[in-house]
């Protein structure tokens, strides 16, 4: 009967454990699935075309000229290699103004005539319509746009999920404001973590442990959201005071509030890893000569690094997934961060903020899908990168 | 071993006599779906609906006014609310499938432009709003202002009023890639009240001592009208919106009172309580 008992413990613990894996295994496959599918997609909303009239000498108009010229920054045809004529705009939501709902009939049936004659007798157009009320005998040029790549999608500088008629995905700005931030909180926080953990683990004495350990471990506690609206009233008018900027919502406050939120982790972690080592190897620093300080820096830091390291990944894991408390404070401007006192965007940011409109299927939503991907990527690599370093350290301080 | 059984049963029990009140009310029941800028009026209208009509049941959803005229084509909705007037595309759609559809103003909305109050800009015209945001303009002396960076502060893109400011007060062009976008209208009001060269825009709700709202003009500089609910109801306030109701025209009966509630003298001070602006009668 025992036995029993147990075989059932035994097959209900290999079975949670399937499920685990197997719903962490079908996450990534989802959003693989979901991410990948972006490209190879034309960047035009729907099964919109972009048409010229026919003597226009433009073969060849790229996603982000559409956008400058959709934004009236290109005002000329001569701008792109044209003729000199202006540029005249036709969006499928200005069709009021052009035509009478009498001219394009009650189920839209004259149309296609009605747009294509449009088209060749307007010499400065660029017509966007979609594909179903294109004449079979379109006089006009249709003019073929670029598809999603990859490579435009990992270097561009701009990103216009929304732009119409063409979007403008160019994530390089938000995978570069994302590392920018956690790497500086991570640089804040590693020092003040490991200093608190030595503190905790080697110095206080047990009263101020007691007081101490509690209240860290309460930070870790503390929502996310609350922790945003603090830096949004705290932090953010420091920075902006301290060092007199004209905008208070920068990496930095990002960073110092994400360093914040990533102490009690580094703390927790370093401490008990440091409070892992032996007593017989500490007594025997001791024992040759060695005072308190020399012992902390020579055998138990380097005994416990492996645990440190550790530390410093889920330190880091902690920032570059944080999502609420950054998207309050570092002012989410999609700009490529060259400096820490300025805006930046971070892709979790970007995933919170956007996702909620991005109609599904559609091309924003894709496009937030493949920016999971990367972010899933990044903390991959940081993973396993550090990882190797702490396993090959713990094998060399052996 | 029995008790959890019993408890087990017990809840089971529940939910099924809770699904067959459901049942029972369905022919009353109905969906309003869409726009995060409708969602606290049409929630604070159905409770006050349903609290004079107990047979009745109105289940609100946001999602955002796109993902609710969708679910009015995919007829997983009775009513989509939106902030914005269906698009072309979306009305062809609605054609094709031959639906009649019906819709209805239920209030307005107005949006203020903000600045710090140390500012000593008081009015803008459309013209120098737009070279804001698009990025034309970057500094408040060159429209008249001390030397001063605009920072300038917008809405996430999932916010209706995105795409609303984006329409109106920029003519369609896009945002500059340098603006920046606040997950709520509250960060807006808190990060405009601490920044002495901020500009941005916020319902008229949300206007309170630390902002200053500022007069717009639309005609080239000739008239500037503060934001106030008289301005925005009487339309001399030209940043303000409609805001929508879409149904079938076959579920009209069961649809219809609703409406009626809250173009009522009722539902429009509803209206105003929750932050909008009541349509003029």
């Amino acid at each position: 009967m025992k036995k029993f008992i147990e075989r059932i413990i035994e097959g209900a613990l290999l079975i949670s454990s399937t499920v685990t894996t197997l719903t962490v295994l079908l996450i990534t496959i989802f959003l693989f699935k979901e991410g990948l599918s972006l490209f190879n997609q034309s960047p035009l909303e729907g099964d919109n075309i972009i048409t010229l009239s026919a003597d226009n000498t433009v073969e060849h108009i790229s996603s982000a000229q559409i956008k400058n010229i959709f934004d009236q920054k290109i005002t000329h045809w001569d701008e792109l290699g044209g003729k000199k004529d202006s540029i005249i705009l036709f969006t499928f939501n200005d069709l009021s103004t052009y035509f009478s709902d009498d001219e394009i009939g009650a189920n839209f049936e004259f149309l296609p005539h009605k747009i294509d004659s449009l088209v060749s007798n307007t010499p400065g157009i660029i017509a966007v319509f979609s594909k179903k009320y294109l004449e079979p005998s379109f006089k006009g040029k249709i003019v073929k746009v670029e598809n999603v790549t990859l490579t435009q999608f990992l270097s561009g500088e701009e990103w216009f999920p929304t732009a119409n008629p063409a979007v403008q995905l160019g994530v390089l700005p938000l995978i570069l404001g994302t590392l920018w931030v956690s790497l500086i909180a991570i640089v804040i926080a590693l020092p003040i973590g490991l200093a608190t953990a030595i503190y905790l683990a080697e110095v206080a004495n047990q009263k101020m442990r007691n007081i101490y350990k509690p209240i860290i471990e309460l930070l870790a506690g503390i929502p996310s959201v609350v922790y945003g609206f603090f830096g949004l009233i705290v932090i953010v008018p420091m920075v902006q005071k301290t060092f007199n900027l004209p905008v208070g919502e920068t990496a930095l406050s990002g960073s110092i509030l994400l360093a914040i939120m990533a102490l009690p982790t580094i703390i927790t972690v370093s401490e008990d890893a440091i409070r892992n080592t032996p007593r017989s190897m500490k007594e025997a620093s001791l024992a040759l000569g060695a005072n308190r300080w020399q012992t902390i820096v020579r055998v138990t830091i380097p005994y416990s690094i492996s645990g440190i390291s550790a530390a410093a990944i889920l330190g880091i894991g902690r920032a570059i997934g944080e999502t609420m408390a950054v998207l309050m404070v570092t002012g989410n401007a999609a700009v490529m961060p060259h400096s820490l006192l300025q805006p930046v965007r971070t892709i979790p940011a970007t995933i919170a903020a956007e996702l909620g409109e991005a109609p599904k299927d559609g091309i924003h939503y894709k496009s937030l899908f493949a920016l999971g991907c990367i972010l899933f990527l990044i903390t991959l690599v940081i993973n396993l990168w550090v990882d190797y370093i702490s396993r090959k350290r713990s094998n060399y301080s052996k | 071993m029995k008790k959890i059984f019993a408890i087990l049963s017990l809840t089971l029990m529940m939910s099924c006599a809770g699904k067959e009140q459901k049942n029972d009310a369905s022919k009353n029941a109905i969906t309003v779906k869409g726009s995060d800028t409708v969602l606290p009026l049409t929630q604070k209208e159905a409770e006050e609906y349903m609290k004079k009509h107990a047979d009745a049941a109105i289940t609100v959803v946001g999602g955002g006014s796109g993902v609710g005229i969708t679910a009015l084509m995919d007829g997983t909705t009775d009513v989509a609310m939106s902030s914005r007037q269906l698009k072309m595309e979306e009305k062809v759609k609605f054609d094709e499938k031959k639906s009649n559809l019906k819709e209805v103003i239920i209030a307005k909305d107005a949006l203020a432009v903000i600045v710090n109050p140390k500012n000593k800009i008081d009015k803008l015209t459309h013209e120098q709003l737009s070279d804001i945001y698009t990025g034309k303009t970057t500094n408040w002396k060159e429209v008249g202002g001390a030397d001063l960076k605009i920072i300038v502060y917008a809405r996430e893109t999932s916010s209706g009023t995105y795409e609303f400011f984006k329409e109106h007060v920029m003519d369609k062009k896009n945002y500059a890639t340098t603006v920046l976008n606040m997950p709520a209208t509250g960060a807006i009001v808190q990060s405009v009240s601490q920044t002495e060269g901020a500009i941005g825009y916020v319902g008229l709700a949300y206007e309170t001592k630390e902002i200053k709202p500022i007069a717009v003009s639309y005609d080239a500089g000739k008239t500037y009208v503060l934001p106030s609910v008289i301005a925005a109801q009487d339309g001399t306030y030209p940043v303000a919106r409609p805001l929508y109701y879409y149904y079938s025209a076959e579920k009209e009966a069961i649809i219809k009172p609703f409406v009626d509630f809250i173009l009522s003298e009722e539902g429009q001070k509803t209206v105003l309580e929750v932050g909008y602006v009541p349509l003029k009668k």
